[in-house]
């Protein structure tokens, strides 16, 4: 399987920093961002396949408009909703909005790593069809 | 202590509405009263006025006509002829059997020698001369004596009229039946207490009186009293009752005639019947007895108005709690829901970095990973906590699905009847037939009743009979769980749906069942209600709407 990237979303300093530490040491290629505002720069830069994204931070974008705004940056990448508390009109508005799925806090690694993977596969089928749709196009031209 | 309120308050109403419709009605009755008893008298005054002067002429118009015959038959026969023979029988005859009242007859020369006589008694022969009513009669001509003894020593009186014929006067003597003459006095009687009778000036009873005292004894009656005309007063008698004497006095101006009767009988009158009497009972009956049920039926309504009041309030007040405890609640579970996040990644990120080779030999590795692993196991622990504090148990799905009420009952039940047994519970389900099949959320409401039913096995603890009962109304479907056991005190009642409030033992509950069944059934549009009683037991109340399931 290809490494996929991916962009870990939390203003608890902690939390980013040792999610981050742990998906790189599983080689996945991790970048984190402190605020939403933040997130928006790194992915008007970059394409992410799989974006973990909390749902309540405090002073700022809340992760409702972060997700708003990364799904028009970049609508095909996955975003998992991460949340503090079972705010479930949040979650139902998030899974409406496009995303990928959400995550209790807290959660252990094990449980979140299948929930990227299916999100990167998913992400995956996405592209090449894309990628097949646009060969398709091009072919038709030929 | 709520009781006598009411009772207290309809004692007042009470009172104060009999003394209201009373009032006015006692003080019309007895102006009413007053004013017909001054017309009743002046009445009874011109009745027995009337009849006095009815009688008197009655008595005169008598008087009248026995002196009338009495006189024709002397004007009509001469001396000689009287004396003779039979003569004067016949004639006694023919007057007796043209107007009656006569005792005897007789014919007295201008001696006062009675010459002849017809009657019971033997009067003839006796000499008249000084009795005083033959002066009296020779000299005026016609006589009516007051009663008197005379020869014959009974009361009677006589009336006689002189004949002047040519140098020669003669008079012709009658006496007057005193029973008859009694008779149309008395004829004037009416009632118990009524009494007519003549006296005379000097008091003397010129008839028999029907009470106290007879014909020719002395009256206590004072005659100045009765003016010219008729009089009406109003005296006391011995027994001091009170009397309405009417008198009048005869055309002789000699006699009085005289009705009385005790006032008190012909007011009597005015006491109306019996029939009347029991109308007025009837009446005021009637009153009291709707103003005391009114009052009842008012107060009662009161009461329950009041009770509805203190429901809603209590209902209200619990729902600002339960609101607030549950903003409070998620607020608390996202503060601690952080740390345990950045705890289980650092503790996550030391397992990783305890796999790294130059960690393997460490002596101690061991006993590092199981910290790690206690301290994963103890956040775990901690985020069921938060987790069923938020009622998280809830699946996300916002479709609302098909729902069979007694179904879903019947599952919970199978779930905890070996349980139940165990500790010789039975669970009896009494379950309406045809509810409808509603839009609501089937593992919801499960883990209500079965927080519900568990509850009820923990507190009846060991046997014990569960009545689960379902029923329905218009708006929704109800399901009531009755158990038999020690039930609730009154001031825990209010905080077995507080979170964390719990009876049971440490570590056997978390105190959060009731809150989450509570909130479920809320935001499922729902109620949930308890009612207890200790000793008796507890019946939890849950309404559930009744949502007909979209046509699909």
């Amino acid at each position: 399987m290809d490494t996929f990237s991916v962009l870990v979303v939390d203003d608890e300093k902690d939390f980013l920093e040792t999610l981050v530490s742990r998906l790189k040491k599983r080689k996945i290629d991790t970048h984190g961002a402190k605020s939403g505002e933040d997130a928006l720069k790194l992915i008007k830069n970059r394409p992410f396949d799989v974006v973990i994204l909390d749902i309540k931070m405090p002073g700022g974008m809340d992760g409702i408009e972060a997700l708003r705004a990364i799904k028009k940056i970049q609508p095909l990448t996955e975003v998992i909703l991460l949340t503090g508390h079972a705010s479930v009109e949040t979650s139902i508005e998030g899974m409406k909005l496009g995303a990928f799925d959400y995550v209790l806090k807290p959660v252990k690694l094990e449980e979140l790593l299948p929930k990227m993977l299916q999100a990167f596969e998913k992400k995956n089928n996405h592209d090449q069809k894309v990628r097949s749709a646009k060969i398709r196009e091009t072919l038709k031209y030929w | 202590m709520k009781t006598s309120v009411y009772v207290n308050l309809q004692r007042k109403i009470i009172v104060i509405t009999l003394l209201v419709s009373f009032a006015p009605l006692i003080l019309l009755g007895v102006t009413i009263y007053h004013q017909l008893a001054i017309k009743y008298k002046q009445k009874i005054v011109e009745q027995i006025r009337y009849r006095a002067v009815a009688q008197a002429e009655a008595v005169d118009l008598f008087l009248k006509g026995r002196t009338a015959i009495l006189s024709a038959m002397a004007d009509t026969h001469k001396f000689d002829y009287m004396i003779e023979g039979n003569n004067l029988a016949h004639i006694f005859e023919v007057m007796n059997s043209r107007a009656g009242a006569f005792v005897d007859l007789g014919v007295i020369d201008s001696t006062g020698q009675h010459k002849a006589y017809v009657g019971p008694y033997n009067l003839k022969g006796l000499n008249y001369y000084n009795q005083p009513w033959f002066g009296e009669v020779m000299s005026k001509g016609v006589y009516i004596s007051e009663v008197y003894m005379g020869y014959r020593k009974i009361p009677h009186f006589i009336i006689a009229v002189r004949r002047q014929e040519s140098q020669q006067a003669w008079i012709l003597r009658a006496t007057i039946d005193p029973e008859i003459f009694g008779g149309i006095v008395r004829a004037a009687q009416v009632g118990k207490t009524g009494d007519a009778f003549i006296v005379n000036k000097e008091r003397i009873f010129q008839t028999n009186p029907r009470f106290s005292g007879s014909i020719h004894s002395q009256s206590k009656l004072d005659t100045t009293l009765f003016g010219g005309s008729t009089t009406v007063i109003e005296l006391r008698d011995g027994d001091g009752k009170k009397r309405l004497y009417a008198g009048t006095w005869l055309k002789n101006k000699k006699w009085l005639l005289v009705i009385n009767q005790e006032a008190a009988e012909e007011m009597a009158g005015l006491f109306t019947t019996y029939m009347e009497v029991v109308i007025i009972v009837a009446g005021i009956l009637a009153i009291v007895l709707t103003t005391i049920f009114t009052t009842r039926l008012t107060v009662r309504r009161l009461r329950e108005a009041d009770t509805k009041m203190r429901e809603l309030n209590a209902a209200l007040v619990q729902s600002d709690k339960m609101a607030a405890l549950g903003k409070m609640a998620a607020g608390v579970a996202h503060e601690i829901n952080n740390p345990l996040a950045v705890i289980l990644q650092k503790t996550g990120w030391m397992e990783d970095l305890l796999a790294e080779e130059k960690f393997q030999e460490s002596e101690n590795i061991e006993e590092f990973k199981a910290s790690i692993k206690k301290i994963e196991a103890h956040v775990e622990r901690a985020r069921k906590v938060v987790h069923n504090m938020l009622g998280y148990v809830r699946k996300m799905e916002p479709l609302l699905e098909d729902v069979d009420i007694n179904e879903t009952l019947s599952q919970t039940i199978t779930l905890l009847e070996n349980y139940a047994k165990t500790n010789n519970i039975e669970i009896a389900p009494d379950f309406a037939d045809s509810l409808p099949i509603i839009a609501s959320k089937q593992d919801q409401l499960q883990q209500v009743f079965l927080n519900l039913i568990s509850n009820a096995i923990d507190a009846i603890s060991t046997d014990g009979l569960i009545k689960v009962i379902s029923e329905r109304n218009d708006k929704y479907i109800i399901v009531k769980i009755i158990d038999n056991g020690p039930g609730i005190p009154e001031d825990q009642q209010g905080k077995v749906f507080d979170p964390f409030f719990t009876t049971k033992e440490i570590g056997r509950g978390t105190g959060l069942g009731l809150w989450i069944s509570y909130d479920i059934t809320e935001k499922l549009g729902g109620t949930i209600h308890l009612s207890s009683r200790e000793g008796e037991g507890t019946i939890f109340t849950i309404q559930i709407p009744i949502v007909h399931p979209e046509k699909k």
